[in-house]
C-alpha cells in the first residue's frame, strides 16, 4: 500500500486514540458520535462509491439495528454484548437483503426512490405501530456488557470504554473494507460501477454481487446503529428518517466519493461544520440559524470542490504546477 | 362508511391528488427536461405558502386587497426567483453528476428553511381563505364540504389543462418536448437551449409556488412543510415515470386516493401504504407508469 496514503490514516487513528486525554466529557461524546456516523458513512460508501448504487435508505438499516438493541435487551439485567451485537447487525443485514433483493430490479433515479420507499416503510412501522413505541421513542435502561463468567471485560455504559470500543469498530470496518475492495469481490464491484454491461458480457452474474454488497453494507450500518443506541441509551423514529439518509449521503459526497478516507473525512467535516456554526461563542445569537451557514458551505463546496474535500490536495498541487509551469 | 362520507373522502382525495400534481408537475418537468434532481423543489412550495401568508396584508394595504392580486404578485415573484436561481445555481449543474446536484440542492433546502426562519419566524400561522370562498356546501343532512377545497381542485384542473395546451399545442411546448428527448438536435437547429431551460425552470418554480399559495388556507403554514411535500412529490414523479406529465397526474391521483382513504380506513398503516404502493408499481413497471420519450 502506498505509504503517502497510509501514514495520514495511521496518524489520524493515533490522534483519535489520544483525544480522550485532551478532551472533556463533551469532547468524548462528540467524537464518539462522529465516529459512529463515520461507520455509517463507510457502509454507504461501499454502495455508492464502490458499487455505484445510490442508496437513499441507509438510515433505515442504522435505525432498525438501534431498535433491535432496545427491544431485545432484557429489562432487568444488562444484555451480553456477545449475542446482542451480532443479532442487531443481523437484523439490519436481513432488512438490507429484503430491500436490496427487490430494489436492485430498478436502476438510476428509480433505484434511489425505491430504496427511499423501503426506508420509509421501516420508518412508518416503528412510528405508527406498537412495535416501535411511536414518536417519543424508547429508552434502553441497561447498556450491554461483555462478561465471561462473572468478570466484566467491558461495560459500554462507561463513556471512555464506549469511546475506545467505537474507535476500534471504526478502525476494523475501515481495514475490512480496504481489504474487501482489494479482493476479487471488491474488484468485481468496481467493475459493476464502471460498466455493468461489460461485466455481464465478461461472464459475471452481477445481481448476486450487488446483493452481497447491499447485505454487507447493511450489517456495517447495523453496527453503527447498535453503537448509536448504546451511546444515547435511547432510540426514536428520527434515526430511520430520510433526513439522516440524506445527511449521510452529504457526508460522503462532501468528503469525496470513491475513497474510504473520503467517507470518514466527510463525517468529521460535517460534524465539525455543525459544531462551528452552532457555536454561540463565534456567532452569538445568530448561532440558532446555524443551518444557514451549513447550507451555504455545502453550496460553495459543490461549486469549488467537485471531488470533495479529499480532492483539495490534488487541486492545490495542480494549481501550483500550473503556476510553476507558467513562470518557466 | 355511508354515502356522504364516501363522497367527501372522494372529493378530498381529488383535491389532495390534484394539489400534489401541481407541485410534482414542476418537479417532473425540471427532472425530465434538464435532468436535474432538485431536492429544493419542496422549498418552493413552502415559499409559496409563506408568500400567501406574508403578501396578503401587504397587497391589502397597497393595492386594496384581492385574493387574485396576491396570487398574481406571488406568481411574478416566483418566476423571477426561478429565473435567478437557474442562472445562479442550477445552470452549472447540468453537466455534473446527479450526486452533486443532490448535494447542492440539499444545501439550498437548508438555506431557504433558515431564511424563512429569519424573515418570518418559526410559528405556525393560519391563512384565511377569501371571504367569497369561505362558505360550505351542504352534503346530505349532516355533512358539509368547504367551497375553498373545490376551488383548489378547480385551479389545479385549470392549470393542468393549460399545461397540456402549452406542451401539446404550442411552438414553445414543441421545443420543450423536443429538448427533453433530443437535446443536441434541438440546439443545433438554432433553439436557444439556455433560455429554454431558464423558462422551464421558472415555470416549474411558479407551479410549486402556486400550489403552496392556494394550499395555504387549507394546510396553514408551518416550518418544514416543504420537506414533507418533497418526498411525496418524488414518489409521484417516479411512479408516473420521470418527465411524464400525464404520468404525474395519474400517480398524484392514485396517491391522493391511497393516502386519504388509508387515513380513514387503516390509520395505523396509512403512512406505509403510499410507499408500498410505490414499491409494488416499480416492481411491476421499473420505469414508472408512463416512461417519457417512449
Amino acid at each position: 500500500m502506498n505509504p503517502a496514503r497510509i501514514v495520514p490514516v495511521l496518524l489520524a487513528t493515533l490522534a483519535l486514540a489520544l483525544w480522550p486525554l485532551a478532551a472533556g466529557s463533551y469532547g468524548i461524546d462528540f467524537a464518539t458520535k462522529t465516529m459512529i456516523f463515520a461507520i455509517l458513512a463507510l457502509s454507504l460508501e461501499l454502495l455508492v462509491g464502490t458499487t455505484g448504487l445510490v442508496c437513499f435508505g441507509q438510515a433505515a438499516l442504522f435505525g432498525l439495528a438501534g431498535y433491535a438493541v432496545v427491544q431485545l435487551s432484557p429489562a432487568d439485567a444488562p444484555a451480553s454484548l456477545f449475542w446482542l451485537l451480532p443479532v442487531s447487525m443481523a437484523v439490519a443485514a436481513a432488512y438490507a437483503l429484503f430491500m436490496g433483493a427487490l430494489s436492485l430490479r430498478t436502476r438510476g433515479v428509480y433505484f434511489i426512490m425505491v430504496t427511499l420507499a423501503f426506508a420509509q416503510m421501516a420508518y412508518y412501522v416503528v412510528h405508527d405501530t406498537p412495535l416501535g413505541g411511536g414518536t417519543d421513542g424508547i429508552y434502553l435502561s441497561l447498556k450491554p456488557v461483555a462478561e465471561i463468567g462473572s468478570t466484566v471485560l467491558l461495560d459500554l455504559g462507561d463513556p471512555l470504554a464506549l469511546y475506545y470500543f467505537v474507535l476500534g469498530a471504526l478502525a476494523l470496518v475501515f481495514v475490512f473494507l480496504a481489504l474487501l475492495l482489494r479482493s476479487p469481490f471488491g474488484r468485481a464491484l468496481a467493475g459493476i460501477r464502471i460498466n455493468e454491461q461489460r461485466m455481464r458480457a465478461t461472464g459475471f452474474t452481477t445481481y448476486p454481487y450487488k446483493l452481497a454488497a447491499f447485505v454487507i453494507s447493511g450489517a456495517i450500518a447495523g453496527l453503527g446503529g447498535f453503537l448509536f443506541a448504546v451511546k444515547d441509551g435511547y432510540v426514536n423514529p428520527e434515526l430511520l428518517s430520510w433526513h439522516l439518509s440524506g445527511s449521510v449521503l452529504v457526508m460522503i459526497i462532501l468528503g469525496g466519493i470513491g475513497h474510504l478516507r473520503g467517507a470518514v473525512i466527510g463525517a468529521f467535516a460535517f460534524a465539525l461544520l455543525q459544531e462551528f456554526f452552532k457555536s454561540e461563542a463565534i456567532f452569538g445569537d445568530f448561532s440558532k440559524h446555524w443551518l444557514l451557514g451549513l447550507g451555504l458551505t455545502i453550496i460553495v463546496s459543490v461549486a469549488l470542490l467537485p471531488r470533495g474535500l479529499i480532492g483539495i490536495g490534488a487541486l492545490l498541487s495542480r494549481r501550483l504546477q500550473r503556476r510553476v509551469g507558467g513562470t518557466l | 362508511m355511508d354515502l356522504a362520507t364516501f363522497l367527501i373522502q372522494c372529493l378530498n382525495s381529488l383535491q389532495y391528488g390534484l394539489l400534489l400534481f401541481l407541485v410534482a408537475s414542476g418537479l417532473t418537468l425540471i427532472f425530465g427536461i434538464m435532468g436535474v434532481i432538485n431536492l429544493a423543489h419542496g422549498s418552493f412550495y413552502m415559499i409559496g405558502a409563506y408568500m400567501a401568508y406574508a403578501l396578503a396584508p401587504f397587497v391589502a394595504s397597497t393595492l386594496g386587497g384581492g385574493f387574485f392580486a396576491t396570487l398574481a404578485l406571488g406568481l411574478v415573484l416566483a418566476v423571477l426567483l426561478g429565473y435567478l436561481l437557474e442562472w445562479a445555481f442550477f445552470s452549472f449543474l447540468y453537466g455534473r453528476e446527479h450526486l452533486q446536484q443532490v448535494l447542492m440542492t440539499y444545501g439550498l433546502i437548508l438555506v431557504f428553511e433558515e431564511l424563512r426562519s429569519i424573515l418570518v419566524g418559526d410559528d405556525v400561522h393560519g391563512v384565511p381563505p377569501p371571504a367569497w370562498l369561505a362558505g360550505a356546501i351542504p352534503l346530505g343532512e349532516l355533512m358539509t364540504y368547504p367551497v375553498y377545497r373545490l376551488f383548489i381542485s378547480a385551479v389545479c384542473l385549470g392549470v393542468a389543462l393549460l399545461m397540456w395546451y402549452v406542451l401539446a399545442r404550442t411552438r414553445l411546448g414543441m421545443k420543450i418536448r423536443a429538448g427533453a428527448t433530443h437535446r443536441e438536435m434541438v440546439q443545433s437547429l438554432g433553439v436557444d437551449i439556455t433560455l429554454l431551460y431558464r423558462v422551464v425552470f421558472a415555470a416549474g418554480v411558479a407551479l410549486a409556488v402556486l400550489a403552496g399559495m392556494v394550499a395555504a388556507p387549507v394546510s396553514s403554514v408551518y416550518p418544514g412543510m416543504g420537506n414533507q411535500v418533497l418526498i411525496i412529490c418524488f414518489v409521484v414523479v417516479v411512479i408516473g415515470g420521470i418527465g411524464s406529465i400525464r404520468g404525474a397526474l395519474l400517480a398524484a391521483l392514485l396517491i391522493g386516493v391511497a393516502e386519504t382513504f388509508g387515513t380513514v380506513l387503516l390509520p395505523h398503516a396509512a403512512g406505509v401504504l403510499v410507499y408500498v404502493l410505490m414499491a409494488l408499481i416499480l416492481l411491476w413497471k421499473p420505469g414508472g407508469l408512463f416512461r417519457a420519450g417512449s
